[in-house]
């Protein structure tokens, strides 16, 4: 389709809110922070209902783009605004547009200062993060890809905790090389094809040595993103530093990127590159899971703990996209969305007795089950989800994953699996020093449990993790054909490949 | 025949009826009436210049060549020249040195490089390269009573004095070998030639060496910083932007004009001083305390990378320079704006921890400083990202890796301290606020150069068009 359609509109709605609140909202530091608030969240909710068109136009019966856009853009280079959707990337705008209402709920009260520049470095960041999703063309791709460390920069470097600076330069850099790298392969590639559009590009055949290189500098990317062993030493920083909502998003959909980009770009574009390094990736992804369960036991800060958790789940991810068979792909897609949903939910709970008791050491808590009910059933149900209960998200993702891995490899499968166990033992751990045993510590004997816009906040969150957990079809139904046809195009340039490489002996 | 050098004739005679002027007004008023009638008269040749588009034509017995490179960097150079000119008013009166003969020489600085922008001969681009460079010189040591003004100058007049030097020496080198200083011939030689002699490559590196020294790539560098933080801020601003255009301008011009056949030859020598300058660009910027250093070493690292655009060579590598220095205009001239706003208490502040807490005392120029710093350090969607994308695609496509590899590796050190002004501005304490207001002109600047970085993606198509056409031009036989 050519001119511009409702991705545009999904994209750029935060963007025009933010200008607006940049511009409009003036008054006294007390009315610029209640108006921007309020309109903050009425611009996310405006978006997120927006995007619901999205899935409920959505066509689950073709792998094809739809809602497809184009427009020319630097006719000199080849290179268009191209925007579309298909089953892959459709529920990471979603997730995306989903979230962002809920950490401006969350962030209500917790921050004070330039609320309006909070506000506006959210919407902004909603604008990135959705076009990301949806840019069907390299550059625009790699233009959101980018942008969005801007605003996270400064969410977590102007609201952030006590090293919040040391976090937020390590995040920006770690990134910022791992994409410079990318972008060298992207320039690349359109030297080889003159084109930047992805949908072309998804359907040439690269030359196999240079699919090495190429996904080598997409793996330095992506990787950093997700992140893998040993490249994640960003992530506990920044999550522990960056304020509750900036971890939301971080956890939420920032690491959902790197796999985005993984299934998209090096499974989608690189087959034969994917094939040759999957064993690399298998092996980081183990020792991924392993060592950074071992190290979230060990761990103090709750938010800590999490974010080593958040690692070892992005690896089950990795595993399943790199396994390339249905179940493995679609469990890790439903894996990201599950991790995305449920690590966000258990950064809020923690920042919920954060701001209560400003501390996130675990030591300082203890028996919140006595005085927080409420708290105490949404955190486990979180817990549990996280743990991977049936009947949560996290059941389903981890389930898939594992049985398509299972069918491929046997010794990726157990090791992983060691990875569940140890999780189940870190979080209830947690869980059980943070909300059970006696009330003994003075400084809770007067802690509240959570008000109605902490409900507010977690009450969607409840939702659809029972909901994917119960009734994961929704879900997968869309995700299907566009894993399948993934799928196909990955065997048949294999076998293409094979057939090339026999001919050639012969 | 004088036709297609109107402009630049127009101009040399406007400036030196402005002379008149100067000394024949009282001397209370000569300062603002000149200064007004040095802007008029750059943007009267501005006009003059975009008129007078009729394509390729040598005059002056083939000493001066209209075309539409010319006309394109040539348009550059007036923007930046008139913009510094205008934001630097205020500035001027207040340092006490509102005398008429800044905007003079800042005019025949900017009358210096167009003529080198248009040179078609060894000679007239010496004469060009000369005007500009002993202007220059003068400008940097406006500030006479200052000590520091003072050095700056002489350093860059003996320094300056000594590239010039080894720039004839080249020259005559060329002559030397090839018998002519025109370029037309001498691209007849080169191509014509095969295998050159080697006293013709070595006339072409003393040139170069000549040309690396006046757009300050490593590591004939040593100049910039200490000229850069000596001049008055208003001379830097002007320094950071017009001269490095036009400087990169000729580079192009000769590199890609008559010496374009041997790029095998001159390539590496490129290659080497592009890294060079992106990577100490990057490191030495790391520990300036001084704002206007710190501008030096960046500008040391922005002339490394239209350098990769260089050593590319061919029309996808022209493009990509001049597409890039467009960027860099617009991102240096926001950025000396803020500079120059730099001033608390009735006095001037240059250091880079005066910009602490600037995200809440002054928001408006935060912001704008931030999409500066945050565009020079490469991040998309701002302007600075794409001027690297087309460089690096040229380099590419050139198959030059390991320079491409380089590049974007120094340019995420780069962004180090690009991130840590935006930190001192939005993450450490308020320092006291800057005095307000900054004044119309400097206001104006700011504004519109913010909005052109921040949202150049949009218009970006037109521009590359014509700096491909320019590109083009510059590459026809």
């Amino acid at each position: 389709m050519e001119g511009i359609g409702v991705l545009t509109v999904v994209t750029f709605t935060p963007l025009i809110g933010a200008l607006f609140i940049l511009f409009v909202v003036r008054g006294s530091d007390e009315e610029v922070a209640r108006n921007s608030r309020w309109a903050a969240l009425w611009v996310s909710l405006f978006t997120f209902f927006e995007s619901l068109y999205l899935w409920v136009g959505f066509d689950p019966a073709t792998p094809d783009f739809q809602f497809e856009e184009l427009v020319n853009w630097i006719p000199e280079y080849n290179i268009s605004y191209h925007m579309g959707v298909d089953g892959i990337s459709v529920f990471f705008v979603l997730l995306s547009t989903f979230l962002t209402p809920i950490c401006i709920l969350a962030s209500w009260d917790s921050i004070k200062t330039r609320v309006r520049e909070y506000m506006i470095s959210f919407l902004v960041l909603e604008t990135f993060m959705v076009g990301m999703f949806c840019a069907l063309d390299f550059v625009v791709f790699y233009i959101f890809f980018e942008a969005v460390l801007i605003p996270m920069f400064l969410i977590i470097g102007i609201w952030g905790g006590p090293r919040r600076v040391y976090a937020a330069f390590k995040f920006f850099l770690y990134t910022l090389l791992g994409s410079v790298l990318m972008l060298l392969a992207i320039i690349a590639l359109y030297l080889d094809a003159r084109t930047t559009n992805i949908v072309t590009l998804l359907n040439i055949h690269v030359d196999p040595q240079l699919q090495l290189w190429l996904w080598l500098a997409f793996f330095a990317s992506f990787s950093v993103k997700v992140p893998m062993w040993p490249v994640h030493t960003w992530l506990p920083d920044a999550h522990v530093e960056a304020p509750t909502a900036g971890s939301v998003i971080l956890a939420g959909v920032l690491l959902k990127m790197g796999g985005y980009g993984f299934l998209r770009f090096s499974i989608g574009m690189l087959p034969l590159g994917s094939e040759h390094f999957a064993p690399l990736v298998f092996a980081l992804s183990v020792i991924a899971v392993i060592y950074t369960s071992l190290v979230a036991l060990a761990q103090q800060d709750m938010k800590k703990l999490i974010a080593y958790s958040s690692i070892a789940h992005m690896g089950f991810v990795t595993v399943g996209i790199f396994i390339m068979n249905q179940q493995a792909v679609a469990g890790a897609i439903i894996q990201m969305l599950s991790h995305g949903v449920v690590s966000a939910a258990l950064f809020l709970c923690v920042g919920v007795i954060y701001d209560r008791m400003h501390t996130r050491e675990i030591d300082a808590y203890g028996g919140l089950v006595n005085r927080m009910p409420k708290y105490a059933a949404v955190f486990l149900l979180f817990t549990l989800a996280s743990v991977g209960l049936p009947g949560t998200s996290g059941f389903v993702g981890e389930i898939l994953v594992m049985v398509g891995t299972f069918q491929v490899n046997t010794w990726v499968c157990a090791l992983i699996a060691t990875g569940m166990i140890l999780g189940a033992a870190y979080m209830l751990y947690l869980y059980r020093r943070v909300v059970f045993g006696e009330l003994t510590k003075d400084s809770l004997k007067s802690i509240r449990d959570m008000n109605w816009r902490e409900v507010a906040v977690f009450a969607p969150l409840v939702v659809v993790v029972l909901w994917m957990g119960i009734y994961p079809l929704s879900f997968l139904l869309p995700i299907e054909v566009s894993v399948a046809k993934l799928i196909a195009d990955y065997n048949a340039a294999l076998a293409a490949a094979g057939h090339a490489a026999t001919v050639a002996v012969r | 025949m004088f036709m297609p050098a109107m402009p630049e004739i127009f101009l040399a005679v406007f400036v030196m009826a402005l002379m008149m002027l100067g000394v024949f007004t009282t001397e209370k008023r000569a300062f603002k009436t000149v200064n007004t009638f040095t802007l008029a008269g750059l943007l009267a040749t501005l006009v003059l210049v975009l008129i007078d588009r009729n394509d390729r034509t040598v005059a002056l017995n083939g000493l001066f060549i209209a075309d539409s490179y010319g006309t394109y960097m040539k348009v550059l150079v007036l923007i930046g020249s008139a913009v510094t000119l205008l934001m630097s008013e205020r500035y001027v009166r207040r340092q006490n040195m509102a005398r008429f003969e800044y905007p003079v020489i800042i005019a025949f600085a900017t009358l210096g490089m167009m003529l080198m922008l248009s040179a078609n001969d060894l000679i007239a681009l010496y004469l060009g390269l000369e005007l500009q460079s002993l202007s220059l010189y003068v400008a940097a040591a406006f500030q006479r009573d200052s000590v520091r003004s003072t050095e700056a100058g002489l350093k860059y007049f003996v320094l300056g004095a000594l590239s010039s030097g080894m720039l004839l020496y080249g020259c005559s080198m060329i002559y030397g070998y090839a018998g002519t200083t025109e370029f037309p011939l001498l691209a007849r030689v080169v191509s014509d030639g095969g295998q050159m002699p080697v006293g013709m490559v070595i006339g072409v590196v003393f040139l170069m060496t000549g040309f690396a020294f006046k757009v300050s790539a490593v590591p004939f560098h040593m100049w910039t910083p200490d000229v850069y933080e000596g001049a008055p801020t208003s001379v830097t601003a002007f320094f950071a932007v017009a001269p490095k255009i036009a400087a990169i301008g000729l580079f192009l011009r000769v590199m890609m004009g008559p010496f374009a056949d041997m790029i095998a030859d001159w390539r590496q020598v490129v290659v080497f001083i592009s890294i060079l300058s992106m990577v100490l660009g990057a490191l030495a910027a790391i520990n300036q305390t001084n704002i206007k250093r710190l501008m030096a070493y960046s500008s040391i690292g922005h002339v490394g990378y239209a350098l990769v655009g260089l050593a590319a060579g061919g029309r996808a590598g022209a493009t990509a320079v001049l597409v890039y220095m467009t960027i860099y205009l617009f991102m240096n001239v926001g950025t000396f704006a803020c500079i120059l706003s730099m001033r608390r208490n009735g006095t001037m502040v240059e250091n880079i921890s005066d910009l602490s807490g600037l995200g809440k005392s002054n928001p408006k120029m935060a912001l704008a400083l931030m999409i500066f710093m945050f565009s020079m350090a490469g991040i998309p969607p701002l302007a600075g990202f794409f001027g690297k994308l087309y460089v690096f695609m040229a380099a590419i496509e050139a198959k030059l890796f390991a320079l491409a590899i380089i590049g974007v590796i120094a340019s995420v050190v780069g962004a180090f301290y690009y991130l840590r002004i935006v930190k001192i501005m939005y993450f450490d304490e308020a320092a006291e606020p800057f005095d307000a207001p900054i004044g119309k002109g400097v206001a104006a600047v700011l504004v519109v150069t913010a909005v052109v970085t921040a949202v150049f993606f949009i218009g970006m198509s037109p521009v590359v068009e014509i700096a491909d056409a320019a590109a083009a031009s510059l590459m026809h036989k």
